[in-house]
């Protein structure tokens, strides 16, 4: 046994069934010894989407995504995927290949220095240089990536050390990192005072993060909130945590949220923050938060609580965890004239104003979609305008909404909704970008047509770079910039090319229809749907 | 507000580049650094001065633990703690300052450790301040080179009794 057939066997160990990458030279002695098993590895267009791929793998199978490339351009083309993930803390194993480790330091051809360049988008990383440290350092990074908060581990295998015969290969059970013991359950005094200020409270509000999702506890937070009739909003990272017909759920906070959601954390007593960083895009000033609102903040990572706004009350450790210790609690409360203010403030939007004639309506295209889609399907958004309107208008019922949060990475949803697909080929699976996003990623459809993967491309065409156009025309006063894409490509052909049937919309009279013909095509499929090019997200 | 950090880590390649580029890349000061192994030799201790606000300070503490090969964090004030740093000073004289330089290195507890016929070397193991103070005091006469290592720090006893 060589150590390229010591990570396959550990992948094994691990029950990897997928992982995604890009071959090389520095990394073929793995791709040979894969051959011999029963891993399904697909190859991608691009090793960027090789990890966007293994994120949405990640998310919907809950383990760790894993995405293979080559060493240099092949390692570095990586990074933007990494850091896409760790931005979102997704569980991913990257394993590279890197040139003879005796040769390592000396900028021979194709050597990056990996490890080094990606030190601020990883959880952590292993330069191998002893092939009898694969099992041990196989074990560790799958339980670095899968604990605590989670994350992008990388490994970086130089191509000897995986030629290198490897004796008595054995798999540990366990892992002895004593540096590393992230806390799972919460502390008791802290949690005793949840259930206090529940009692005295007259306004509680539950701002729900992507760690909900991340932590798998959705339907724990949903008994929570309706044990005491709680509301609830959500960061764009926690959409889908709650059902958007949940009476209790008041939708997305932030810049681009919903007004009545807003509100809610302004005028709240006692928020309670769980598995979300609260970071600037959701939470413009600091003061949305009254000054006097009594803050408890939960969050598995220690270092995220009190980083952007101070809280009361800290509580570290696995939300799971934390939601089914403070069941054991009850306490009287009753909170139905704050229920009814909100009720209010809902009832009181206003719809979003009508857009031109003649092109597609983008707010009422994602809820028609949104509503018409299978109870569990998932919803990748890409990022721009579209990812604004995806985020305003999705109706989650019980399936998935997946995006790039942390770092608004164009480019995301298809290789995101490729992985996702991959891990659960029973999901209905759409994936809704921009023209311009659609074109960072677009060689994936090979990848769709080549395994046959059944994921639904739309494209929201408004020739433009939008949210950046957007951006000039509020800023700039209407100078543009870097952000015409003026007509090509021609969407039909490019579906032609790939050989997936393609739909056009260009007006709201026949969209539910056409969402139906999209929906019940056999295999993927691409929609174009012409958007007004003027038209805005505020 | 000054903070000192002892940042127990495990003693392989890299850790310190990892530390290091923690505080660069969440533009967190570095005052001063220092690095040595401990009385475990699987051990290195690093000796961090950094000065911020104190949600800053807070910060960079959250930010270490979660680094991996990071064992043990103690961070303490400047006045809870006995703080050395070690100096060397090269300077040129002449018949004319030789007694002021000697003078000054005799009141500041300073060494001369070497000498050649219009050069000598000045050490000094004490407290920041008071390294800056015979730079200061040196000022007067020519200074050829400077060598001057981090802080380094431990509790004061009283306080880990
Ligand atoms: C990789 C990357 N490059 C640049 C940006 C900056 N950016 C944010 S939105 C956007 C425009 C997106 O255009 P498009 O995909 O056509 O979507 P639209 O905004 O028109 O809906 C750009 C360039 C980014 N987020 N990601």
């Amino acid at each position: 046994m060589i150590g390229a057939d010591a990570v396959v066997k550990c992948l094994e160990k691990e029950g990897v069934t997928t992982l995604f990458g890009y071959p090389g030279v520095a990394i073929c002695p793995f791709f040979n010894s894969i051959l011999n098993t029963k891993i399904e590895s697909i190859l991608v267009r691009s090793e960027q989407n090789a990890a966007h791929a293994a994120s949405g793998y990640a998310r919907v199978s809950g383990k760790a995504g894993v995405c293979v490339a080559t060493s240099g351009p092949g390692a570095t083309n990586l990074i933007t995927g990494i850091a896409t993930a760790y931005a979102d803390s997704i569980p991913l194993i990257c394993i590279t290949g890197q040139v003879d480790s005796n040769l390592l330091g000396s900028d021979v051809f194709q050597e990056a220095d990996i490890t080094g360049a990606a030190e601020s988008f990883v959880k952590y990383s292993y330069l191998v240089k002893d092939v009898s440290d694969i099992p041990r350092i196989m074990k560790e990074a799958f339980h670095i990536a899968q604990t605590g908060r989670k994350g992008p581990v990388l490994i970086d295998i130089p191509i000897d050390i995986q030629n290198k015969t490897i004796q008595n290969f054995r798999y540990p059970e366990s892992v002895n990192l004593r540096t590393y013991k992230p806390t799972v359950k919460g502390h008791a005094v802290q949690l005793k005072k949840v259930s206090k200020e529940l009692g005295r409270a007259k306004k509680p509000l539950i701002c729900a993060g992507g760690g909900v999702i991340l932590s798998g506890a959705q339907k724990e937070l949903c008994d929570f909130s309706h044990k005491y009739k709680i509301p609830v909003v959500s960061t764009m990272m926690g959409i889908s945590a709650m059902s958007s017909s949940d009476p209790l759920y008041y939708g997305m906070i932030g810049n681009n949220g919903r007004s009545c959601a807003n509100k809610a954390m302004q005028e709240s007593d006692l928020l309670i923050v769980i598995g979300a960083r609260i970071a600037d895009r959701a939470v413009s000033s600091p003061d949305l938060v009254a000054k006097d609102t009594v803050l408890i903040h939960i969050d598995v990572d220690p270092a995220e609580i009190g980083k952007n706004v101070g809280p009361t009350i800290p509580i570290v450790g696995d939300i799971k965890h934390i939601f089914n210790d403070l069941a054991k609690d009850t306490v009287q409360c009753n909170f139905k004239i704050w229920t009814d203010t909100l009720d209010r403030y809902r009832n009181a939007e206003k719809p979003r104003k009508k857009p031109h004639k003649g092109y597609v309506d983008p707010a009422l295209f994602v809820t028609t979609l949104s509503n018409r889609l299978n109870d569990r399907a998932v919803y990748v958004a890409d990022v721009g305008q579209n990812q604004m309107w995806s985020c305003m208008y999705y109706v989650a019922k019980s399936g998935r909404f997946l995006t790039s949060g942390g770092m608004g990475t164009m480019g995301y949803s298809i290789p995101a909704a490729i992985g996702a697909k991959m891990a659960d080929k029973r999901l209905q699976v759409v994936a809704v970008c921009g023209d311009g996003s659609f074109q960072m990623s677009m060689n994936e459809l090979a990848t769709m047509a080549e395994n046959k993967t059944d994921v639904k491309v739309i494209v929201f065409n408004n020739g433009y770079l939008g949210l950046v156009r957007e951006y000039q025309h509020n800023t700039y006063n209407k100078k543009y910039s870097m952000v015409d894409l003026g007509s090509y490509p021609d969407l039909s052909k490019i579906a032609e090319a790939y050989s997936m049937p393609y739909l056009r919309l260009s007006d709201n009279k026949d969209m539910e229809k056409a969402i139906d013909d999209l929906l019940a095509t056999k295999g993927s499929a691409i929609m174009e749907c012409i958007i007004d090019p003027m038209d805005t997200v505020k | 507000m000054k903070r000192l950090y002892s940042i127990l880590v495990e003693n392989r390649s890299g850790v310190l580049a990892k530390v290091s580029g923690l505080f660069a890349r969440r533009c967190f000061n570095i005052d001063s650094l220092a690095v040595g192994t401990t009385d475990d030799p699987d051990i290195s201790c690093i000796t961090v001065v950094s000065s911020g606000d104190k949600g800053t300070l807070e910060q960079i503490e959250k930010q270490l633990n979660k680094k991996i090969n990071v064992i043990k964090i103690k961070t303490f004030a400047e006045e809870e703690s006995i703080s050395r740093e070690l100096m060397l000073v090269k300077v040129r004289y002449t018949a004319k300052t030789r007694r002021d330089i000697m003078e000054i290195c005799e009141i500041l507890d300073a060494k001369i450790v070497d000498m050649s016929k219009n050069q000598m070397m000045i050490q000094i193991c004490d407290t920041p301040e008071k390294s800056q103070l015979l730079l200061q005091m040196l000022n007067g006469v020519a200074i050829t080179e400077v060598a001057r290592c981090g802080t380094l720090a431990l509790p004061k006893c009283g306080l880990s009794d």
